[in-house]
C-alpha cells in the first residue's frame, strides 16, 4: 500500500461540489491543450507521415454540368512519380447516400458517389485519384490526365433551377427540388394577414460561404495487417459516421475500419459530414496496400469543398398597432449545390430554417415553406449556425421594418414580443426551457446607451456623417437528443453520447466522450467536469476522443451538443465512478455506501471526514487484490454511462449590439462598437465560452461583409484564392465586449447549455441592422449579405441595392 | 540519388565567369543538395529546387509546428523568421533560404526536453489566444520577430500585424491582447 | 498547388545574371523576393522553366539621397527596409515612399518583397509602379547591351508587362527629386488587399497655396496612369474636390468583380481628394 500523495491526486480537505460551485467548474482553468500547440507539437493530419507513404490529388472536373464521355489516365501512369491512378470504374465504391424518411417530394433521394462515374455536377467534384510519390508528383500527375465531357447547361442559381425548361441536376429530382416541406401553417394564417393593421415584408438573400476551417480537410490511410483493419486518420467532426460510410462504401465490416481523429485545425461544420475524398483515400490505400496522405488544397478547398449559406427568404410579418406580431409567412429556398451531404441531407438548411424561425418572439401564427435547391454548385454542409445567421437575420430585420413603419423604437418594439414566461411552448410545436432574452435585450441596449453612443449618431447626423445602432434578439436550440433529431427524420438519428470513465491503480482518470473537439477545448472542460465529480486536480484527467476503436460509439461535435449532450454523460459517468469507489471504501468500514462521500482524491466518511480511504488503496483494491472486494462489486474501477435529451433540448440566447460608421466616399462599413450579452447556463470555462463567441461574431461579420463564394455564368467558382475570398483579419473585426448572464439549463448534468454558435448567429442580423440604421436618412434599406462597400456606397446616395 | 544531375550546374552558383548554364528544359525530377540552418542546427536536403521552404521544414526536416494553410502568401500559418523577420516559408523556396538563419515555432520554448514555455507562449495561454491551434505557429512567429524588431508597439500597431495572418476562431482579440501584454511585460522586466 | 518543375540558377554578380537572363532566354524568370512569382508558381499561373536567383547582388540593395536630392532605391530594397529606413536614409522629403509601404501586403510579405520585383512584376495596383508615375521616377536597367535609363511613363506597357528586354534586369529605382508634398491613398474590401483604385498626387507647394501639381491612378487602366486633367486643375487653383471630380471624369475604369466603373469612378473622386488633403497636412 501506498501512502503520501501521489502526483496528480491531490489530499483530502475541500468537499467535491459538482456543476458550478464545485473547484473547477466555472473557473477558467488553463487549457490541457495548449502546450503542444504552442510548441509545434500538435499533431495534424498532415504532420503523419507513415514509410511508404504515397500521396494523392483528384482530378476534378472542369464542367459544372456534363456527361463524363472518357476518361484517358494513360499519360498519367507516364508521369515521374505517379504510382497509381484509379477512375470510379476501377474502385467500384457504393455511392454515398444521405436519407430522409420523408416520402416524395417533401424528400427525393439522390447518391453522391465517391468518385464521379458518369455525370459531374459541379465544377471540382472528383472524377480520379492520382496517387503518387510526393505531393508534387501527384499534382503533375493531375495536368496528364485527360477527361472529355459533353457539356450541359449548368443551373447556377436557385431561381434558374426551379425555371420551368430548368436542365436537372439530378434526373430523379423534379424541378431541381431535393425537399420540399411545410413543417407549420397555423390555421386561419390568412385572415390573421389581412386583419392586421400592418404587414411588412422584407426578401432577403444571403451570400454561399465557405466554413473556412483553416486546415484544410485530410486522411492518411493504410491497412494494418495485424489488426486486419483499414486504419483512416482524418480530421473530421464525426468519427464513427466517417467509420459507417467508409465500411459501406469499401463493402468492409465496419469492426474492419478504425478512424482516427488527430489534432484538428478546425471545422465549424465543414468537417461533420462525409466527404468523397477520404473515402477516395481510404480505397486507394486499401487497394495498393500502403499508406496514402491526401491534404485538400487552399484552390480545391475554395471551390470543391462543402458550402453553406446560399439561401433566399420571402417572408411577410402581421402586426397590430402596438407593434405585436399576429404572425409570420415564410417560403424559404436553399441553394444546397449538386449533392446531399451524409448524414445530414439536404434537408438540413430548409428544415432548421423551417422549425426555428419564430426564435425568441411570441408568434401567435406560422406558415412556413422550405425548399433544398439543387444546382451545379459544390455542395453544402451544416456551417456554424445552419440557417440560424440566416433566419434571425429575416426576423430581425422584419422587427426593424415594423418598427420604423410603426413610429416605435426598435427596441421597445422587441420588448414588447420576446417570450418571458418560460417554458413555452411557441407556434412551432417547439418548447422553449427558460432563458433571458428580455434581461439580455436590455442589458445590451443599455449598456450602448450608457456608453453615449445614441448621442453619438445624433452628433454624427448634424455633421452629415452615418452612424448607425443595431441589435440582434435571438435564442439557439442546442443539446439536441434523439427526440429533437428525430423530427427532422432523418434516416440516421443523432443525439446520445456515452462516456466511460476509468480509474488505473495510480488514481488517475481517462475519460472517454463521442463528441470530438476541433477547437473547442473538450480536454480542459470534460476534465473540469470529470474533475470536480471525483475531486481530482484537473492533471489527474485525461480525455480520449476521436478514435472509433476506443470510444465506444459517438455523434462527434456539431450543433453546438458537446457541453450539454457529451459533458452530461462525462459526468454521469464519473458519478458512477464515484459511487463505485464509495461502495468499496464503505464495504472496507462495514458500512452502507450512502454514509460516505466523497472528498478530494479520496473517500471519507459522512459525517466523520477524518476516516478515509484515498483513490490509490481503492484502486490497489479494485485491481491488485480484488479477492478482497465484497461479492457484489465487480473488480476494476470503470463505469460507462449516456446521456439523451428527451424534450426540445436547451436553448442559449443572446442580444447582440453594434454600432457603425459608413463612409460617405468608399462605402465601407467601419464596425465601432460590438457588445454581446449572451446567456449560456453554467459556463464550464467562461473564457472558452468567450472565445467561442468572439470567434463567431467575427465568422458571423464576415458573412455580414465580406465573405462569398461566387461562380460564373458557366458555374466555373470565381473566388478561388484567398485574394477573392475574402477571410477578414484583425484589422476588420472589431474588439467585442461580452456580457454574461446565466439561466442555467435544468436537465443537462452540468447547467450548462450550448455556446459553440451563438456569435456566428447575432453577428450578420446586428450588423446589416445597424448598416440600415446609419442609412435611415437614405430611405434606402438593404436586405442582402455579403454588403459590399459598392452596394453602401450606393445606398448612401440613395440608389436602392442591385436586382437580384 | 539516380536522377542527380550534378555535372549539368543544375544548382548553379553562376558568376560572370562560372561553368556553363544548363538550360535545357527540365524532364523528371530535377534534384539538388540545399544546406539551411534551422533552429540553430545545420541540415542538407537533397530534394527538387521547386520544394518550398515550408515543405522542407515539414516533411524533411520534420519539424512540422509550421503549418500551411494557403500556399499563395495570405493566411500566414507557415509564418517563420529568416535572418530575424517574419516571412511566409510558402512564398519561398528552400534553395532562396540557403545561408539565412531560420526559426520556426519548434524553437520558442526552452528547458531541457523544450516543453518550458517562452514568455510570449504563456501570454498566449493566459489570454485564450489559440483554441485549435492550427494557425498559432505563425502568429507566434509574426510576434516573435515583429516585437524583436518594435518592444515598443502600441497596441494599434500590434493589431495592424495581427492583421497579417488568418485565425478562424478567435477573432482576433485575444491574439492582439497576449501580444501586447507580453510586450509590455517584457518592457516592464527592461525597467527594472 | 504545388509549382511545376524548374532549374534553380543563383546569380553571383550583375554580369552573371544577365548572362544568364541571355542565355535561358524567354524560358527563365528572374526572381528577387518571389512574392507574387511563387504565389503564382504554386497556382502553376506561371511556369517558368528557369529561376535565375539574384538575392545574393548585395550591391543591389541600398536606398539613399544621392547628392542632387534624388532618392535611389535599388531593386532588392525590400518594402521592410523603405518602411524602417531611419531618417537620415529616407527624409521628410520622401515620406510618400515610406507611407506608402503600408499599403503593400502585410509584414512578412513587406519583409521579402522588393522594390525592384514590384516594378518588374507590373501589378497595374502596385503601390511601388503607382509611386514611380506620381513622381516622374526613372527605371535604371542593365543588360548585355549595357545600362539604360526607363522613364516610368514610359516603361509600363500593360499588365505584367514592361519596357524591358527579356535579358535586361532592373537595377535600381530614382526619384529625381524631393517630394514633400506627396501623398498615396487607396481603397480595398480589407486592409493589404490589392486595392480597387489607388491615387497619389504630389502637390507643388509654396507658401501656403498649391501651385500645381502631378495627380496618378491605379487601378483604373491597365497601367498606372498620370491624368493630365486633373493636374491642369491643380495648375489652374482649382479646389482638390474638382481636381478629384476631373480625375473621376477622365479616366474609363474597368467594371469587374470587384468594382463597378461607376464605383471605380466615385472611389476616385474619393481617394483624389482624400490625397491631395493628406499631401497639404505634412
Amino acid at each position: 500500500m501506498r501512502d503520501g500523495p501521489m502526483p496528480g491526486v491531490p489530499g483530502a480537505g475541500v468537499p467535491a461540489a459538482p456543476g458550478r460551485g464545485g473547484r473547477l467548474v466555472g473557473r477558467s482553468v488553463p487549457r490541457r491543450e495548449d502546450p503542444r500547440l504552442l510548441t509545434g507539437r500538435g499533431r495534424f493530419v498532415d504532420d503523419i507521415a507513415l514509410p511508404g507513404m504515397l500521396h494523392a490529388q483528384f482530378v476534378r472536373s472542369t464542367v459544372a454540368n456534363g456527361v463524363i464521355e472518357a476518361i484517358d489516365l494513360t499519360a498519367v501512369h507516364e508521369v515521374p512519380g505517379v504510382v497509381a491512378a484509379f477512375t470510379a470504374g476501377d474502385l467500384a465504391l457504393s455511392d454515398i447516400v444521405a436519407q430522409l424518411e420523408r416520402p416524395e417530394p417533401e424528400f427525393v433521394e439522390t447518391a453522391m458517389p465517391v468518385l464521379a462515374r458518369d455525370r459531374v455536377r459541379y465544377v471540382g467534384e472528383p472524377v480520379a485519384i492520382v496517387i503518387a510519390r510526393d505531393a508534387y508528383a501527384a499534382e503533375d500527375g493531375l495536368e496528364a490526365a485527360r477527361v472529355s465531357y459533353t457539356v450541359r447547361q449548368p443551373v447556377t442559381s436557385a431561381a434558374a433551377a426551379l425555371a420551368a425548361d430548368a436542365p436537372l441536376v439530378h434526373e430523379e429530382a423534379a424541378h431541381n427540388t431535393l425537399v420540399d416541406v411545410s413543417l407549420c401553417a397555423t390555421d386561419g394564417i390568412d385572415e390573421v394577414f389581412a386583419a392586421a393593421d400592418r404587414v411588412v415584408r422584407v426578401d432577403t438573400r444571403t451570400g454561399r460561404q465557405n466554413a473556412l476551417p483553416l486546415e484544410t480537410r485530410g486522411a492518411v490511410a493504410h491497412w494494418d495487417d495485424r489488426e486486419e483493419q483499414l486504419v483512416v486518420q482524418t480530421c473530421t467532426q464525426v468519427p464513427h459516421q466517417v467509420r459507417t460510410v467508409a465500411a459501406r462504401c469499401l463493402r468492409l465490416a465496419e469492426r474492419a475500419v478504425r478512424v482516427v481523429v488527430p489534432d484538428m485545425g478546425g471545422g465549424f461544420g465543414q468537417k461533420s459530414v462525409v466527404g468523397r475524398e477520404e473515402i477516395a483515400t481510404a480505397a486507394a490505400a486499401l487497394r495498393l496496400r500502403r499508406p496514402v496522405k491526401w491534404i485538400e488544397d487552399r484552390k480545391d478547398a475554395l471551390s470543391a469543398s462543402f458550402l453553406a449559406r446560399e439561401q433566399h427568404y420571402d417572408v411577410r410579418a402581421a402586426f397590430d398597432a402596438d407593434g405585436r406580431i399576429l404572425g409570420i409567412d415564410a417560403d424559404v429556398v436553399c441553394d444546397m449545390g449538386a449533392y446531399s451531404c451524409y448524414p445530414f441531407t439536404a434537408g438540413i438548411e430548409p428544415l432548421m430554417a423551417s422549425a426555428e424561425l419564430p426564435g425568441v418572439y411570441k408568434v401567435p401564427a406560422y406558415r412556413v415553406r422550405g425548399r433544398a435547391v439543387a444546382t451545379n454548385k459544390a455542395p453544402t454542409a451544416p456551417y456554424r449556425g445552419v440557417s440560424r445567421p440566416q433566419y434571425v437575420m429575416v426576423v430581425e430585420r422584419l422587427f426593424e421594418r415594423a418598427a420604423r413603419e410603426l413610429g416605435l423604437d426598435p427596441v421597445e418594439i422587441r420588448r414588447r414580443n420576446v417570450i418571458t414566461d418560460f417554458p413555452y411552448t411557441g407556434v412551432n410545436g417547439i418548447t422553449y426551457d427558460p432563458g433571458s432574452y428580455l434581461e439580455s435585450l436590455d442589458l445590451c441596449a443599455r449598456t450602448l446607451r450608457d456608453e453615449g453612443w445614441y448621442e453619438r449618431r445624433t452628433a454624427a447626423a448634424e455633421e452629415g456623417r452615418h452612424l448607425g445602432i443595431g441589435y440582434a434578439c435571438f435564442s439557439e436550440r442546442t443539446g439536441y437528443g434523439s427526440a429533437a433529431f428525430a423530427q427532422r427524420r432523418m434516416a440516421v438519428v443523432p443525439g446520445f453520447d456515452i462516456s466511460e470513465v476509468r480509474m488505473d491503480t495510480s488514481g488517475a482518470v481517462t475519460v472517454t466522450t463521442g463528441t470530438m473537439s476541433h477547437g473547442q477545448s473538450h480536454e480542459t472542460t470534460m476534465a473540469q467536469i470529470v474533475a470536480d465529480e471525483l475531486g481530482l486536480d484537473i492533471g489527474a484527467v485525461r480525455l480520449h476522443q476521436g478514435d472509433t476503436d476506443r470510444i465506444t460509439y459517438g455523434w462527434g461535435t456539431f450543433a453546438s451538443r458537446s457541453i450539454t449532450v457529451g459533458g452530461s454523460a462525462v459526468r454521469l459517468a464519473a458519478g458512477k465512478l464515484g459511487e463505485k469507489l464509495r461502495r468499496i471504501a464503505a464495504d472496507r468500514w462495514g458500512i452502507p455506501w450512502e454514509e460516505t462521500a466523497l472528498g478530494r482524491g479520496r473517500v471519507h466518511r459522512r459525517g466523520d471526514p477524518a476516516v478515509t480511504i484515498g483513490y490509490p488503496e481503492l484502486a490497489d483494491l479494485a485491481y491488485l487484490r480484488a479477492h478482497l472486494l465484497p461479492k457484489d462489486i465487480e473488480p476494476g474501477l470503470s463505469a460507462t454511462a449516456t446521456f439523451d435529451v428527451f424534450n426540445d433540448g436547451t436553448f442559449s440566447n443572446a442580444t447582440h449590439g453594434v454600432v457603425v460608421e459608413l463612409d460617405e466616399g468608399t462605402g465601407r462599413v467601419e464596425i465601432l462598437r460590438y457588445v454581446c450579452v449572451e446567456d449560456c447556463g453554467v459556463a464550464i470555462n467562461p473564457q472558452v465560452v468567450e472565445g467561442q463567441c468572439r470567434g463567431g461574431i467575427a465568422q458571423g461579420i464576415a458573412g455580414a461583409l465580406f465573405e462569398q463564394v461566387t461562380y460564373d455564368a458557366q458555374g466555373e467558382p470565381s473566388a478561388t484564392s484567398f485574394l477573392d475570398y475574402k477571410v477578414p483579419t484583425a484589422h476588420e473585426i472589431p474588439e467585442v465586449t461580452i456580457h454574461h448572464l446565466e439561466t442555467p439549463c435544468a436537465f443537462s448534468a452540468t447547467g450548462a447549455k450550448g455556446a459553440g454558435e451563438g456569435g456566428t448567429i447575432g453577428a450578420p442580423a446586428a450588423v446589416l441592422n445597424a448598416v440600415n440604421d446609419a442609412l435611415r436618412a437614405t430611405g434606402v434599406e438593404l436586405d442582402r449579405t455579403p454588403l459590399t462597400p459598392e452596394t453602401v456606397h450606393r445606398a448612401l446616395r440613395g440608389l436602392p441595392e442591385p436586382a437580384a | 540519388m539516380t536522377d542527380t544531375d550534378t555535372d549539368a550546374g543544375t544548382d548553379s552558383d553562376t558568376g560572370a565567369d562560372s561553368l556553363p548554364v544548363d538550360s535545357s528544359p527540365v524532364i523528371g525530377r530535377e534534384l539538388q543538395l540545399i544546406t539551411l540552418e534551422v533552429n540553430g542546427e545545420e541540415y542538407e536536403v537533397i530534394t527538387e529546387p521547386r520544394r518550398t521552404l515550408v515543405d522542407i521544414l515539414r516533411h524533411e526536416l520534420r519539424l512540422t509546428g509550421t503549418h500551411v494553410g494557403c500556399e499563395h502568401g495570405v493566411c500566414g500559418a507557415c509564418t517563420v523568421l529568416l535572418d530575424g523577420r517574419p516571412v511566409r516559408a510558402c512564398l519561398m523556396f528552400a534553395a532562396q533560404a540557403e545561408g539565412a538563419a531560420i526559426r520556426t515555432v519548434e524553437s520558442l520554448s526552452d528547458g531541457a526536453d523544450g516543453s518550458e514555455l517562452s514568455d510570449l507562449q504563456r501570454a498566449f495561454r493566459s489570454h485564450h489566444g489559440l483554441q485549435c491551434g492550427f494557425c498559432t505557429p505563425g502568429f507566434l512567429m509574426l510576434a516573435e520577430g515583429f516585437l524583436a524588431e518594435r518592444p515598443q508597439a502600441t497596441k494599434a500597431e500590434i493589431r495592424e500585424v495581427v492583421a497579417a495572418n488568418l485565425c478562424r476562431c478567435t477573432g482576433y482579440q485575444s491574439i492582439v491582447e497576449a501580444i501586447d501584454s507580453c510586450a509590455a511585460a517584457r518592457r516592464e522586466g527592461e525597467e527594472k | 498547388m504545388k509549382p511545376a518543375p524548374f532549374r534553380y540558377h543563383r546569380a553571383r554578380d550583375l554580369a552573371g545574371a544577365t548572362r544568364l537572363l541571355a542565355e535561358l532566354g524567354e524560358d527563365a524568370k528572374v526572381i528577387a523576393g518571389g512574392q507574387s512569382l511563387v504565389a503564382m508558381m504554386n497556382f502553376r499561373l506561371a511556369r517558368p522553366q528557369h529561376l535565375i536567383d539574384i538575392a545574393g547582388l548585395r550591391e543591389l540593395d541600398h536606398l539613399g539621397t544621392d547628392a542632387d536630392g534624388a532618392l535611389r532605391v535599388g531593386a532588392l530594397t525590400t518594402h521592410h527596409t523603405v518602411e524602417t529606413a531611419p531618417p537620415g536614409t529616407l527624409g521628410a522629403e520622401f515620406e510618400v515612399i515610406r507611407a506608402a509601404m503600408g499599403w503593400i501586403g502585410h509584414l512578412p510579405i513587406r519583409t521579402r518583397g522588393t522594390a525592384g520585383g514590384s516594378v518588374a512584376h507590373a501589378d497595374a495596383t502596385a503601390e511601388w509602379c503607382l509611386l514611380a508615375v506620381a513622381l516622374d521616377a526613372a527605371f535604371l536597367v542593365h543588360g548585355p547591351r549595357g545600362r539604360r535609363r526607363i522613364a516610368a511613363g514610359d516603361f509600363f506597357l500593360g499588365p505584367y508587362t514592361t519596357a524591358l528586354d527579356p535579358d535586361e534586369l532592373l537595377t535600381e529605382i530614382v526619384f529625381p527629386r524631393p517630394a514633400p508634398y506627396a501623398a498615396l491613398t487607396e481603397f480595398a474590401a480589407r486592409r493589404g488587399d490589392f486595392a480597387i483604385v489607388s491615387a497619389a498626387v504630389d502637390l507643388d507647394v509654396q507658401g501656403a497655396s498649391v501651385r500645381g501639381g502631378r495627380v496618378a491612378l491605379g487601378g483604373v487602366a491597365p497601367v498606372p496612369v498620370r491624368v493630365p486633367e486633373a493636374e491642369e486643375v491643380l495648375a489652374g487653383g482649382g479646389s482638390f474636390t474638382a481636381c478629384a471630380a476631373a480625375a473621376a471624369a477622365a479616366v474609363e475604369p474597368p467594371d469587374d468583380a470587384n468594382g463597378s466603373a461607376s464605383y471605380r469612378k466615385q472611389l476616385i473622386a474619393t481617394l483624389v481628394r482624400r490625397a491631395c488633403e493628406e499631401a497639404v497636412s505634412r
